[in-house]
């Protein structure tokens, strides 16, 4: 009777509206279970206990085999001296962790991280955070191509300028770049919120399915599928909130912010798939 | 045969270009069926089960998600705000990214009656639901782990 009544419920709420056949994990969990904040596979660490490690003569595979044992030790915040823009560097950390790049790093770096709070004070390569799942990435220069691919969580913050294809893919969280990004950024973008405070290059949302980019500066042209949307005060609340948390602000305030969505008619091509294969045969 | 359905492709093609997208630039589509022009000629509700875009209301935040925005070190709920109730197979759930699948609400938990507290109460259950022994990652990282 419960379980009806429930279910009048969320129809009154319009929770079913659509029909999509998909996975369900049948697992039914306790709430009530103890209060457990980090996986449980995670390493047990203390913020407050802080180390620090000079890298110039270390490989990457030494450099983050290192970060780890750290963490198993209990260290919660790391500082890496002198990283050398080596490449791989950070990935993987699925802890709560307070870590310091001091310098730059290469491709692929803090790449896969689900937790932990990362602060680089140079510039980063290719496919900075790519797969992101949690926490904060804060880079203080310059970032490369294809910054924060395919994002699914978390806040990736670039201080400088990126280069193109910034968030391809993005499935979630946020980015957040202080200066001008290149082309074809948002390309493929299905989830989450870009921020771009200076100007954006060509093609900016090219196939976007879904999320929302903003842009402070100039659009050099937006890509296909990708449309200007209203800007509402829910939005420049929440700009205006995450800015603040990097110190950041737009030369024109919120409210001048262009904000682009996706026009919504590349979804659902399986329904076109038969006329077209019918063209075809 | 095939001449009709070249016509017929033709004919759909314009009308994609007559699409507005209108509705889409607000972010405030609602899952209410089939209303925009594109919805009625691809013949089918275009939408999550939950509105993607909306974003959380902080007041609304429960002890839980401060003590664990606090404990991980972040001044906002990060990755959860992109987390909503859902629904799946006639019940109330979240969805799990790491597994992929949707994690139904247990039913002596009371639903909220507006999306807000809903939505807060998702990312509650899913971050204790992750945490959790019993999540099926810890079994699949014991059993394939290279470190």
């Amino acid at each position: 009777m419960a379980e009806l009544k429930q279910e009048q419920q969320s129809h009154r709420m319009g929770m079913h509206t659509e029909q999509l056949a998909g996975r369900t994990q049948q697992i039914f969990f306790s709430p009530e279970e103890a209060e457990n904040f980090t996986y449980s596979y995670a390493y047990a660490v203390d913020t407050n206990k802080h180390t620090e490690f000079d890298v110039a003569a270390l490989d990457s595979k030494a450099i983050n085999i290192k970060i780890r044992e750290l963490m198993s030790q209990g260290y919660g915040s790391i500082a890496v001296q002198n990283p050398g823009a080596k490449h791989s560097l950070g990935v993987g950390i699925l802890n709560r962790l307070q870590l310091h790049f001091e310098g730059s790093l290469g491709y692929f770096g803090v790449g896969l991280i689900d937790g932990p709070n990362v602060i680089i004070s140079g510039r980063v390569g290719w496919s900075c955070a790519e797969n992101m799942m949690a926490g904060t990435v804060v880079i203080e220069k310059n970032a490369g191509s294809t910054f924060g691919a395919a994002i699914r969580g978390g806040d990736l913050v670039c201080k400088g300028d990126v280069g193109s294809r910034t968030g391809i893919d993005m499935k979630g969280g946020t980015i957040i770049v202080g200066g001008r990004t290149g082309a074809f950024s948002g390309f493929m973008m299905q989830r989450g919120r870009m921020i771009i405070l200076g100007d954006a290059g060509k093609s900016l949302g090219d196939s976007m399915y879904d999320g929302t980019i903003y842009v402070g500066g100039k659009i050099a042209d937006l890509g296909v599928d990708a449309v200007e949307g209203e800007i509402t005060d829910l939005d420049i609340q929440w700009l205006d909130r995450k800015l603040s948390l990097y110190g950041l602000q737009t030369p024109n305030g919120t409210k001048n912010m262009t904000k682009i969505v996706a026009g919504k008619k590349l979804w659902n091509y399986d329904n076109l798939e038969p006329t077209e294969k019918k063209l075809v045969l | 045969m095939a001449k009709k359905t070249r016509r017929t492709a033709k004919k759909t093609s314009r009308n994609v270009g007559k699409t507005t997208g209108k509705k889409a630039a607000t972010g405030n589509a609602t899952a209410s069926g089939i209303e925009t022009e594109h919805e009625k000629w691809i013949g089918q509700h275009i939408g999550y089960r939950y509105d993607v875009n909306l974003l959380p209301d902080y007041t609304r935040l429960t002890p839980f998600l401060k003590k664990y925005m606090e404990i991980m070190g972040w001044r906002d709920l990060n990755w959860l705000e992109d987390v909503h109730m859902g629904y799946e197979e006639g019940r109330p759930a979240a969805f799990d990214r790491n597994i992929n699948g949707w994690v139904t609400v247990p039913k002596s938990v009371k639903l909220p009656n507006n999306q807000q507290d809903r939505d807060m109460l998702a990312r509650e259950l899913l971050v204790k639901f992750q945490m959790s022994e019993r999540h099926p990652l810890v079994d699949l990282k014991k059993a394939y782990r290279k470190f």
